[in-house]
């Protein structure tokens, strides 16, 4: 909706922008911005100015990639959209890029005006104007504005028009509640939904790459099975009709077919398949007494990583997407679990249990150059951000015999390892899943 | 342990062979359970989960990362083969549990096979598999909350339930 609202009415008039991030040891320097005021013209205009103005700073505040300037501190209080800025009383806070916007009505809807400047060049890189038809899309509108803004000065594609789907969790730890639930990926509460009713257990959510249809776990009946569930149409649909438990449920990259652990009944040994979606058709991957699951389709579609306990302990394994040519990839000391590939390719995300504590972290495909990114207790289910710069995963406190304890959270970190923090949700979190750009 | 196992078994028998005649001639099985639920040294109907787990024992433990059945394991499925056998009406459902030093997913097929061992264990035992059924609940539902051994050890089970 947004996207066609955009193409209609987006107007970039910009040579490029030179990436501006200074990366030393994998620390980054944030960029300061200074964002105006957005302006309305009256007060509910003036109102959907300030809540967009929280959005956008929120967002690039919390990339880990942007620090806005103390507002207190600005000299010049214009309203920056029609007139040129007075760069050098920019230049002197030490703003490197300056946002000014507008939102106004008209009788297509509420229009917002954003230009951004480049302070030091003196020159205005990026100019837009949407207009939405209601009110309901201003968080949208204000996520969409953030990744322009992202994508304009880093170079790298943005992530916050966005939406996390996650497990809430509620109740004590041997009776827990578990809903799937959705939100945009800053967990503002607005934008928080309950998806199923807490009847019976769920787990681990995964998008499609296509974003309207999410694949779970749920006990049905007790009987635990794979669904997939449609956005758009709120309609539920087991997926196959399988005589044992299937689970771990991921979708390929063209969202046709959904990858899973099938538990044959008549042996309890797990192992992957392929589902066509359209076809139904069935394709059997691995064929080894271990335990095989938690599969991640490459973003090509032409590999498979996996969680194998073949060697004897989990372990990280990849294959071709026929299932040939498995090989183990994990090398460090410890067992490994929940491997998911990069949106960019280039590197798998892991949890990985050793000394007592629970480690994510990131390796090359071929197992090379691990790097652990975050350690602690209990960490479980990363997930990469599209952009593939960050992970969400979540963190649960240790629990205690009188039944205290146990606080489970959705966390965000920068794969450099800074800039960790918790996406705010109403009850407790687990099983993140990132949709790829609305 | 084993002995004491042993010992706990043969005096099972005895208490639901006697609950079981007090069954029959009382024939309220309401009454029954609800004096039964008075705790100690109460009656128990006879083939129900209470008889299984005061008389028998309904579960059995695992070692990290195992879905095998130990000596001890394989003593209690023992007994609990001769008391489904005394209660041929009887059906259960075998569920499979994890501790939490694992990933969600790992679990689940870990349960899974802890689960089928008790099952299969069972079903070579003699029990027709049409009364049983298995499934795994992975780490999701702990018998014991707490991040120690002593918890992880009571939580990776595989508990017999009566389902009828």
């Amino acid at each position: 909706m947004i996207k066609k609202i955009l193409v209609i009415l987006f107007f970039s008039l910009s040579a490029n922008a030179a990436l501006d991030v200074t990366i030393s040891q994998g620390k980054v320097e944030p960029t300061p911005i200074a964002i105006t005021q957005i302006f309305g013209e009256d007060s509910e205009t003036a109102r959907y100015g300030n809540t967009l103005r929280q959005i956008i700073n929120n967002n690039l505040t919390n990339s880990g990639l942007f620090y806005t300037v103390n507002e207190d501190l600005y000299i010049q209080s214009d309203n920056l959209v029609e007139k040129v800025p007075r760069f050098e009383d920019w230049k002197l806070i030490k703003a490197q890029f300056l946002l000014s916007a507008d939102v106004s009505k008209t009788d297509k809807g509420i229009r917002l005006r954003m230009r951004l400047y480049d302070v030091f060049n003196r020159k205005e890189i990026e100019k837009l104007q949407l207009t939405i038809p209601d009110e309901d899309l201003i968080r949208r509108v204000g996520h969409t504005v953030s990744d322009i803004v992202y994508e304009r000065i880093t170079g790298e594609t943005g992530y916050f028009d966005t939406r996390i789907v996650y497990v809430s969790e509620i109740g004590p730890l041997d009776q827990r509640v578990k809903r799937l639930a959705i939100m945009d990926q800053d967990g503002h509460l607005d934008s928080h939904q309950f998806l199923t009713d807490g009847k019976n257990l769920v787990l681990t959510p995964r998008f499609a790459p296509n974003n309207q249809i999410i694949t779970y776990m749920e006990y049905k009946n007790n009987l635990p099975r794979v669904y997939i569930y449609n956005l758009k149409t709120g309609e539920r649909e087991i997926v196959g009709d399988f005589p044992g438990m299937t689970f771990a449920p991921r979708f390929s990259p063209d969202s046709q077919s959904v990858i899973m652990s099938f538990s044959d009944p008549n042996t309890a040994n797990s192992e992957l398949y392929l589902m066509d979606l359209n076809t139904r058709s069935l394709s059997r991957l691995t064929n080894d007494s271990g335990i095989d699951t938690s599969p991640s389709f490459s973003p090509n579609g032409e590999k498979i990583v996996f969680n194998s306990d073949r060697g004897g302990s989990p372990q990280l394994f990849i294959m071709d997407k026929n299932g040939d040519n498995i090989r183990r990839i994990s090398k460090g000391r410890g067992t490994y679990g929940n491997p998911v590939w990069s949106p960019r390719g280039d590197l798998i995300a892991f949890t990985k249990l050793t000394q007592g504590n629970f480690h994510i972290g990131v390796m090359d495909t071929n197992g090379n150059n691990e790097r652990v990114i975050v350690r602690d207790f209990a960490l479980e289910s990363p997930a990469w951000s599209p952009n593939g710069r960050y992970l969400i995963f979540h963190r649960q406190k240790r629990s205690n015999l009188d039944g205290t304890g146990g606080e489970v959270t959705i966390n965000f970190i920068d794969i450099t390892g800074y800039n960790e923090r918790i996406i705010p949700t109403p009850l407790d979190g687990s099983d993140p899943a990132w949709s790829p750009l609305l | 342990m084993l002995k004491k196992l042993f010992m706990l078994i043969v005096a099972g028998f005895l208490l639901a062979s006697c609950a079981a005649t007090k069954t029959e001639q009382g024939g309220d099985a309401d009454a029954a359970s609800s004096s039964a639920s008075s705790s100690s040294g109460g009656e128990i109907t006879a083939g129900t989960q209470e008889d299984l787990i005061v008389n028998v024992g309904d579960r059995v433990f695992f070692e990290f990362d195992s879905s095998e059945l130990t000596v001890d394991a394989q003593a209690t499925l023992d007994a609990q083969a001769a008391w489904l056998m005394q209660y041929p009406d009887t059906n259960i459902t075998v569920e499979g549990h994890a501790d939490e030093r694992g990933t969600r997913e790992y679990n689940l097929a870990l349960g899974d096979k802890r689960a089928f061992s008790v099952y299969s264990y069972l079903a070579q035992s003699g029990i027709d598999t049409n009364r049983m059924e298995y499934v795994s609940w992975g780490k999701e539902r702990p018998e014991v909350i707490g991040s120690d051994e002593t918890a992880y050890s009571q939580n990776r089970r595989g508990v017999t339930l009566v389902s009828n």
